[in-house]
C-alpha cells in the first residue's frame, strides 16, 4: 500500500495558483524527494500532506487517512520537520524530548532518540546553548520520540555548511535503516541525488519530472566538446562511441589536435536547470 | 487526563526554569500589595480594615492579569516561535494544551494569592477571606471568562513584541478603574461609564462580596451574566480568526 497517495492536487493563495494539479504516490519505506526551486509549492504540497493546510482540490491519502481532517490518530504515525522552528530555550535536550514523548501512546525511549540523532553528549545542555546544526537534530529527534511511519523532512539542510550537511544526510539514511517512509524537500539537487529513492522535480505548481535519480539522466544525450581555433564546438549525441570515432579519425587524417577534448553526459543539474528554465515562468 | 498533568508539569518546569521572569511576574502582585497598602491601607470603610479591599482587588487584578495577559503574552510570543505549530503536528489535543497552559499560569495566581493574603494579615491587620468558597469559585469564574478575551486578544494581536505593550494598555488602565488599586468610587461620568462596561468591576464585586460580605457568588446574577457575556464574546472571537501559525514571518 502506499504511505503517500496524492491525485490532481490543487491549492490557491488568492489568485496564486502555489500548486497547480499534481500527482504521485510514495511507497511505504521509501524516501522520496519533492525537488524544486524556491516558491515552487514543495512547502505548499507537504503542509497539505501534514494537515496543515486544506487543498482546494484533489484528492490525497496520507497512511489512510485524508490529512485534511487532521485527526489524532492520524498525527500518532507523523513526524514533522518544520522549515523554521525556535524550541523552548529554557528546557534541556532530554526535557523537550520527554514533553514531546508524553504526547503519543507508543514513544520511543527518549534517550535512544537523543543518541540517535547525535546529541547524546548535549542531553542536558539547555536548548539555547545548541549550534544551528544541533537544533535542526533536536528538531528531528523531537519529530522521531513519536515512533513515526513516516517523516516529512522540510528542507532539512538548508543553512548548513558542508561538514553539518553530510552529518544530516546519515541522519535521513539511518531513517530509511529504521524502515520510515520520508517525504523530503529540498532546492538543492545533490541532495536529492543522494538521499531520495525517486524525485518530483516541481516547478511553478507542476510536477515536471519523476523518476529515480538515474532514470531522469536516463536519455539524455552526450555531449561531446572541443575547441576550434579557440571556439567551443559542441556534438550532442545518442552514439558517443561511433561519433567520438568518427571525429578522432578525421582529426588523425588531417594532422590537427581536438584541443579541450571533453566528453561528457548531461548531469542531473544540467538537467534541473533545464527543466527549472523551461517551464518557470 | 494523565495528558493534561504531562503538560501542566512541562508547563511548570518551563515557567520556573526562566528564573528572572518567574521571580519577577511572581513577585509584581505582592509588591503591588505592598506598596498600595502602605499609602491607603490605613482606617476602615464601612467597618472593614481598608487593607482588606487592596487584599480582595490585588487578587482579583492578579487573575484578571494572569487570564488575560499572561495567557496571551505565552501564545502569541510561543506561536511567533513556531512552537504552537510545531506542537499541532502532535496528537496533543488544542483545548487540552490551552487549558494546561492556563492552569499552569493560574496556579501562580494561587500562589501570590497566599502570599498577598498573608501579607495583608502580617502587615496590614487585614481579614481572611469570609466565604474561601465562593471566592475561590468567584475568581474561578474570573479567570474563564478573561481567558476568553486572552485568547481573542492573542487572535487578534500579529506581533510578540507588540503583545506585551497591548495587555498593559487593556489591564492596568481597566485595574485602576476598577478598584483593584484602591477606591474608584469618584471617577467622572465617563470613565464610570467606561468602568460599568468593562469586566474586571464584576470580577471585583463578585471577590468583594464573597471577601468582605462572606456573600454566595450566586446572589450577582448581573456580575455573572456580563463576566459570561465577555467571556463568550472572547471565545467567539478565538474561534474566528485563532492561528497556529505564525503571522509575522
Amino acid at each position: 500500500m502506499s504511505a503517500i497517495s496524492v491525485r490532481g492536487l490543487r491549492k490557491s493563495y488568492g489568485a496564486v495558483e502555489a500548486v497547480r494539479g499534481i500527482d504521485f504516490e510514495v511507497a511505504a519505506g521509501e524516501v522520496f524527494g519533492l525537488l524544486g526551486p524556491n516558491g515552487a509549492g514543495k512547502t505548499t504540497t507537504v503542509e497539505i500532506l501534514e494537515g496543515y493546510r486544506q487543498r482546494d482540490a484533489g484528492e490525497v491519502r496520507v497512511l489512510g487517512f485524508d490529512p485534511g481532517r487532521a485527526e489524532r490518530a492520524f498525527r500518532e504515525r507523523i513526524g514533522v520537520v518544520l522549515q523554521e522552528t525556535e524550541l523552548w530555550p529554557q528546557l534541556s535536550v532530554r526535557e523537550i524530548h520527554r514533553m514531546f514523548a508524553g504526547y503519543y501512546q507508543r514513544p520511543r525511549d527518549v534517550d535512544e532518540v537523543v543518541d540517535l540523532v547525535g546529541l547524546g553528549e548535549k542531553r542536558d545542555a539547555q536548548v539555547k546553548t545548541l549550534s544551528g546544526g544541533q537544533k535542526r537534530r533536536l528538531d528531528l529527534g523531537i519529530a522521531l520520540v513519536g515512533d513515526p511511519e513516516l517523516v516529512f523532512l522540510d528542507e532539512p539542510t538548508t543553512g548548513f555548511d558542508p561538514a553539518a550537511r553530510r552529518n544530516a544526510w546519515e541522519l535521513v539514511r539511518s531513517l530509511r535503516g529504521l524502515g520510515k517512509t520520508v517525504l523530503l524537500t529540498t532546492h538543492y539537487l545533490d541532495e536529492a541525488q543522494q538521499l531520495a529513492d525517486r524525485v518530483a522535480v516541481i516547478v511553478a505548481g507542476e510536477i515536471v519530472r519523476l523518476g529515480k535519480p538515474s532514470e531522469l539522466i536516463a536519455g539524455t544525450r552526450t555531449q561531446i566538446r572541443y575547441l576550434v581555433g579557440g571556439d567551443e564546438v559542441v556534438v550532442e549525441t545518442d552514439e558517443p562511441t561511433r561519433t567520438l570515432h568518427a571525429l578522432t579519425a578525421q582529426a588523425l587524417a588531417d594532422g590537427v589536435e581536438l584541443e579541450g577534448l571533453e566528453v561528457r553526459r548531461a548531469t542531473l543539474e544540467d538537467i534541473y536547470l533545464d527543466l527549472v528554465a523551461e517551464h518557470g515562468s | 487526563m494523565t495528558l493534561f498533568w504531562h503538560q501542566l508539569k512541562s508547563e511548570q518546569l518551563v515557567f520556573w526554569r526562566s528564573r528572572e521572569a518567574a521571580i519577577f511576574v511572581f513577585l509584581f502582585p505582592p509588591l503591588l500589595f505592598v506598596l498600595l497598602a502602605s499609602v491607603f491601607g490605613d482606617g476602615t470603610r464601612d467597618g472593614v480594615p481598608a487593607s482588606t479591599y487592596l487584599v480582595a482587588g490585588l487578587i482579583a487584578y492578579a487573575a484578571a492579569n494572569t487570564a488575560l495577559g499572561g495567557l496571551a503574552i505565552t501564545l502569541v510570543i510561543r506561536r511567533e516561535y513556531g512552537m504552537l505549530k510545531r506542537l499541532r503536528s502532535t496528537p496533543l489535543p488544542a483545548p487540552l494544551y490551552l487549558a494546561a497552559v492556563l492552569i499552569s499560569n493560574l496556579s501562580v495566581v494561587v500562589l501570590q494569592s497566599f502570599v498577598v493574603v498573608a501579607l495583608g494579615l502580617g502587615l496590614f491587620d487585614a481579614q481572611l477571606p469570609e466565604n474561601w468558597f465562593s471566592f475561590m469559585l468567584a475568581l474561578g469564574l474570573g479567570a474563564a471568562s478573561f481567558a476568553g478575551l486572552g485568547l481573542a486578544i492573542t487572535a487578534v494581536v500579529r506581533s510578540g513584541e507588540a503583545i506585551a505593550a497591548v495587555v498593559n494598555v487593556i489591564v492596568l488602565p481597566m485595574s485602576f478603574l476598577s478598584g483593584s488599586f484602591g477606591p474608584a468610587d469618584a471617577l467622572p461620568g465617563a470613565l464610570e461609564a467606561v468602568r460599568d462596561v468593562l469586566p474586571l468591576r464584576y470580577l471585583i464585586d463578585l471577590v468583594l462580596g464573597a471577601y468582605v460580605d462572606g456573600d454566595a457568588v450566586w446572589e450577582r446574577p448581573t456580575a455573572i451574566a456580563v463576566l459570561a457575556a465577555w467571556g463568550a464574546g472572547g471565545y467567539l472571537v478565538a474561534r474566528a480568526r485563532f492561528g497556529w501559525e505564525p503571522r509575522e514571518r
